[in-house]
């Protein structure tokens, strides 16, 4: 039972609403339209001054992307980002899969012990790690290479992973557990015939989740792989551009967009299965 | 539980448990040991490398900023999204406002970085202005300041409010959904007995979404103490902008100073220590209720 509210009486809602996405859009908006503008026009006016000529196409470039791809590297950094990021994804949620079932639906000694163990380091600083890793990666001939930052982002990304699938796994009824246990199927058979099909929705969190954590990190990919340009991700060669090219913003902001595109359509489009992953009980960082 | 041989189960989870003692519980307890050694981890130094962190100059006001961060950054992006999500449940084009609020949490802090640099740009006042702050700056008359060097505040405060463009979505959606969850009779009722929106706010929602504002605020609060990438790009720690984390970086890898490095990592954990036990204190209460 709704009062009828008269429109003007919310006019104020309506306007602080809109101011804030306002100012949320604008610095993107400008990162966007500096990325298509020549330099030349960078230089000497603020992107807002394309308004004043909207519709005149020819302010418009796609130079600053040939440039930024080929010529800055751009081009091997998203490559670098895409074979960082598609192994450290895929297997964490292999092996974190198989152990959240297990805490699940098994009973096992240390059990309870286990999985306190792993909230608490849910929220352990990654910087507590870097250094010994960094050694054993030193001996071992890992450092610099794609191997070793797909296992520290799989160590890295598991804690959260199984914690998340843990809780969706573990609120599937027990029924169908039961009934599958006396058609005398195994576990590894409930695990890949009625788990994992009736987790996808988890699954999918779970996934972009990873992905964007890892396709946007910087920290680990600085500290495992460092800047050479064959193994840099764009997060890396981003932040190098960012000291030499400080003042060609056509450049910058072409090379960030290079970088948020990707995310952005997966963010957009599978928005629904990120919220649902934040509210599972997203405390990584 | 399923009935199982004994050595099922351990199949099922010992990769996940090596790899976790591997990559997060081994170099733990390493980093706290060779953080009572010298920088190459030869010679016992005691507890040097602590006295250097609460003694050198950078490294206390590398705590001064994380505490400025904290006491801005977390009660501004809990409040800002909790008034968004609050004012975004009367309109009907709620989520298309909360796509752009919540977009930023999808790109890299880099990206973010880049994106903000710009808008900090700042040139001379006789040359034309490229960053919008500082054109708005002119359009009233006022001379273009550099955002980014001007300590120990304005330029602090910038770099917050690129964590807070990041982050306020992040609070938004959790506390939007807690905001939904509230029975809609229960606000309808005190409306009705001539409640004012404000009332009702302060009385009933508030203190209704306080275990979710709660969870929002720790997370935060770990957030902002590892914060890292934002400075790393946008001032890598110059003109007074340092924070622990960019700090235990250069140590690592541009002074080469493991010792050093491992203590500020120690004391980054002993400040989020307290986030751990919360957690892990919510974590068995979610499963008493089970």
């Amino acid at each position: 039972m709704k009062r009828p509210v008269s429109p003007f009486t919310r006019l104020p809602l309506h306007l602080v609403i809109i101011f804030i996405a306002f100012i949320w859009l604008l610095p993107s908006v400008g990162l966007l339209i500096t990325s298509f503008r020549g330099s030349a026009e960078v230089a000497s006016s603020g992107w807002w001054s394309v308004f004043q000529h909207p519709f005149n196409f020819t302010y418009f470039t796609l130079e600053n992307y040939y440039q930024v791809i080929s010529r800055i590297g751009m081009g091997r950094a998203f490559l670098n980002t895409l074979y960082i990021t598609i192994p450290s994804t895929i297997i964490p949620i292999l092996i974190a899969s198989l152990a959240a079932y297990a805490f699940a639906w098994m009973d096992f000694p240390g059990r309870r012990f286990l999985f306190v163990l792993l909230v608490g380091l849910l929220v352990v600083p990654l910087q507590m790690t870097l250094i010994p890793i960094l050694r054993v990666f030193n001996k071992f001939g890992l450092a610099g290479t794609f191997p070793g930052i797909w296992l520290a982002h799989t160590g890295y990304g598991l804690p959260l992973i199984i914690y998340l699938l843990y809780n969706f796994i573990s609120g599937l009824p027990s029924e169908l557990f039961d009934s599958s246990s006396i058609d005398g199927a195994g576990h590894l058979q409930v695990f890949t015939k009625i788990v994992l099909p009736l987790s996808i929705p988890a699954l999918a969190s779970v996934t972009i989740f990873q992905f964007l954590w890892v396709w946007n990190d910087l920290l680990v990919a600085l500290v495992y792989l460092g800047g050479t340009p064959d193994v840099a991700p764009m997060t890396v060669r981003i932040s190098a551009l960012v000291g030499s090219y400080g003042q060609d913003w056509e450049l910058l902001t072409a090379a960030a967009f290079v970088s948020m595109a990707l995310p952005l359509v997966l963010f957009l489009s599978l928005q629904r299965y990120f919220v649902r992953g934040i509210l599972a009980g997203a405390v990584k960082g | 539980m399923l009935n199982t041989k004994k050595y099922v189960p351990w199949l099922y989870i010992l990769p996940a448990i090596f790899l976790l003692f591997f990559f997060l519980v081994y170099p733990s307890i390493n980093t706290i040991y060779i953080s009572f050694f010298n920088f190459n981890s030869e010679i016992f130094v005691g507890i040097e490398n602590y006295l250097y962190c609460f003694t050198n100059e950078i490294m206390l006001n590398s705590f001064k900023n994380n505490a400025l961060w904290v006491i801005l950054f977390v009660p501004i992006t809990v409040f800002l999204g909790l008034i968004i999500a609050v004012l975004l449940d009367r309109v009907k084009y709620e989520s298309w406002i909360k796509s752009i609020i919540f977009m930023p949490m999808a790109i890299s802090f880099v990206g973010a970085g880049v994106i903000w640099k710009f808008v900090y740009a700042y040139r001379p006042a006789s040359a034309a202005q490229t960053g919008i702050l500082n054109a708005l700056r002119m359009a009233f008359q006022l001379e273009p300041i550099p955002w980014l060097i001007i300590r120990p505040w304005l330029n602090n405060f910038c770099l917050i409010v690129v964590g807070i463009w990041i982050w306020t979505g992040f609070c938004m959606v959790i506390l939007s959904a807690s905001y939904k969850g509230i029975p809609r009779e229960l606000l309808e009722a005190a409306r009705v007995d001539g409640a004012s929106e404000f009332k009702v706010f302060w009385q009933i929602t508030l203190p209704l979404m306080k275990p979710t504002l709660a969870v929002v605020a720790t997370t935060m609060t770990i957030n902002v103490l590892k914060i890292f990438d934002i400075v790393y790009v946008m001032t890598n720690g110059n003109y007074n902008t340092e924070v622990i984390a960019n700090r235990m970086y250069k140590e690592m890898f541009i002074f080469r100073n493991y010792g050093r490095a491992s203590a500020i990592a120690v004391i980054l954990l002993v400040l989020i220590i307290p986030m751990i036990v919360i957690n892990i204190q919510r974590f068995r209460e979610q499963e008493g209720i089970r």
